[in-house]
């Protein structure tokens, strides 16, 4: 009996197992090659900032150098376009951030009237084009007549798109946050205050640092909406946009790949951490 | 007693105030701004006046109405594209990736740490007249010997799938990784076909993350007009390059002004369509 059985119920098992073979490594081979079509451009930016480029395009390879690394300021503008777009990043995401806390802090914590109008208010900036983002705010700053375009434009702009991103990344991880904590610290006699410091502040911690690395990464990113409130001043995306009309110097390769490396780094430290508390807890 | 002790109905709003009033003084007031402009007429040399001038909205969809098209077209061919490409991956990872899950997400937003402009950069290297890939293609004859790829709707349209891919699979595969695999299992025990498992668990339930992905990819790419500047030519350019220019370039604010609102209004009437096929449930996230 079960000598004819097993062979008919043995069948589809080994059809559906060559079947999940095949499909196993189908589905592994396809994202392997998607993956090499996602890095594939990476790859271009950083193998072209070694190029020797004879003429002003940087398009095809010529030749190794260290040169451009060497003389990574060696184009004039780089570097003050590097330290703008740095200086511009750094306040705008730590006030967006601060902002942002704030705000995340109120949505999760307390009922209030309004609620539902302040979450529309954040999610509207997330779902406008950007160059919409970046027209408005100049029709605002040109009818009034006392802005100049500069510095304080470009901040202003980074801050009101970084508020929404803060408050979305803060409020996701508090959400699970346990309350008793703060409970108990006020029952232990610490006011509101003392409690926020010495007990939310630090559980958040950890968003907070998110927040203020996404809202930093966007704002040193952005070209859109910069574009469109610099008036003469010009941020590293500006610096980009400009020389690419006349060939982009391969310096851009050398200041894109650095970038890269730093933000990667930063990615894989908090990759590390996160799979260290995973352990841990 | 402290204060926020003796006000504890105000903490939320003085918590709310500082970053609302930041929103509402540059995000919505210059949205009023900008419709105001989008109805004066003049000229940068005369100044501009407040007429109700209807007009520009005319004029805009008269003389754009081919880029406007292009915007909407070429934003849905790059979303239905990033969709395809990046769900067999979404769900490899989601199901697939064990330990490794954290770091081929990381590889996901790769390209975001590269500088965007850059990345696009890249791409006109890529597909330039005398690169590997042109030189691949003329060679299997799927382009001619003087075919090219740099300035036609092809590149706009590879730069813009690829620079807005992450913003389709990071969705997908949160949706996907939240499948309970045992529903899964009962379902292919049921329907005896991993074919109909998928199409009826596995697709069903990670519709949410299609439609994240959709509208996170579609709208930004509508408003996009770094690609079709780099990638393409004048005839491959979209809203995005029109209004740009008008404001930059040619200061005719009142028309620039104009065609955001057509733009903005063209997004919504191309989500409210797709909610329609989708099932608005999905696209508010209340399905249960």
């Amino acid at each position: 009996m079960s000598s004819i059985a097993v062979p008919t119920a043995r069948e589809p098992n080994f059809l559906a197992t060559v079947l999940a073979v095949v499909r196993r490594h189908v589905l592994t081979v396809y994202s392997f090659l998607f993956f090499a079509y996602l890095l594939l451009p990476i790859a271009v930016v950083m193998i072209f900032s070694f190029n020797n480029p004879t003429g002003k395009f940087n398009y095809t390879w010529q030749g190794f150098t260290w040169d451009n690394w060497r003389y990574w300021d060696g184009v004039p503008g780089i570097r003050s376009a590097i330290f703008l777009s740095l200086e511009i990043a750094v306040v705008a995401s730590v006030i967006a951030t601060a902002l942002g806390t704030m705000i995340a802090l109120a949505l999760v914590r307390y009922g209030f009237r309004g609620r539902a109008t302040t979450n529309i208010l954040i999610f509207l900036p997330l779902s406008t084009p950007e160059i919409v983002l970046g027209a408005s705010l100049l029709t605002l700053f040109l009818n009034l007549s006392f802005v100049t375009f500069g510095f304080w434009t470009i901040l202003i702009a980074h801050i009101m798109f970084c508020i929404s991103f803060a408050v979305v990344t803060v409020k996701a991880r508090l959400v699970g946050f346990d309350r008793h904590l703060e409970e108990a610290a006020m029952d232990l006699g610490a006011n509101e205050w003392t409690t926020f410091r010495k007990v939310t502040l630090p559980l958040t911690a950890p968003a907070i640092l998110a927040a203020l690395l996404l809202c930093f990464a966007i704002s040193i990113d952005d070209f859109v909406v910069t574009y469109f409130n610099s008036g003469s001043e010009v941020t590293f995306p500006l610096f980009v946009w400009g020389a690419a009309r006349i060939g982009a110097p391969a310096q851009v390769n050398v200041i894109g790949t650095a970038i890269f490396v730093v933000a990667l780094a930063a990615m894989l430290v908090n990759v590390v951490f996160q799979r260290r508390r995973e352990v841990r807890a | 007693m402290s204060f926020f002790h003796r006000h504890r109905g105000l903490t939320p709003y003085l918590l709310l105030g500082p970053g609302i009033a930041w929103l509402a003084v540059f995000f919505v007031v210059p949205l009023g701004f900008l419709a105001y402009q989008s109805l004066q007429s003049g000229n940068f040399d005369i100044g501009y006046a407040f007429t109700w001038s209807w007009g520009n909205y005319w004029h805009a969809i008269r003389d754009y109405h081919a880029q406007f098209v292009r915007s909407l077209e070429y934003a849905g061919l790059a979303t239905v594209l990033a969709l395809v490409i990046s769900y067999p991956v979404a769900y490899w990872i989601a199901f697939r990736g064990g330990r490794w899950k954290n770091l081929l997400l990381l590889f996901i937003v790769a390209p975001f740490f590269v500088t965007y402009l850059i990345r696009t950069l890249a791409w006109e290297t890529i597909l330039s007249d005398n690169g590997f890939v042109v030189n691949t293609l003329q060679s299997l004859h799927v382009l001619g010997s003087s075919g090219r790829l740099l300035a036609t709707s092809t590149a706009v349209v590879t730069g813009i799938t690829y620079n807005f891919l992450p913003f389709m699979a990071l969705p997908l595969y949160v949706s996907l990784e939240q499948i309970d695999g045992s529903l899964i299992e009962a379902a292919e025990d049921l329907y005896a076909s991993k074919l109909h498992a998928f199409l009826r668990v596995t697709l069903p339930l990670s519709l949410p993350g299609v439609v994240a992905g959709t509208l996170l990819t579609f709208i930004p790419a509508a408003g996009d007009f770094i690609n079709a500047q780099l990638l393409g030519s004048p005839e491959n350019h979209m809203i995005g390059n029109v209004i740009q220019s008008k404001f930059l370039e040619l200061t005719d604010y009142p028309a620039a002004a104009s065609m955001s609102f057509i733009l903005m209004a063209g997004i919504l009437v191309a989500v409210a369509i797709y909610a329609r096929i989708v099932g608005t449930e999905q696209l508010t996230g209340t399905a249960t």
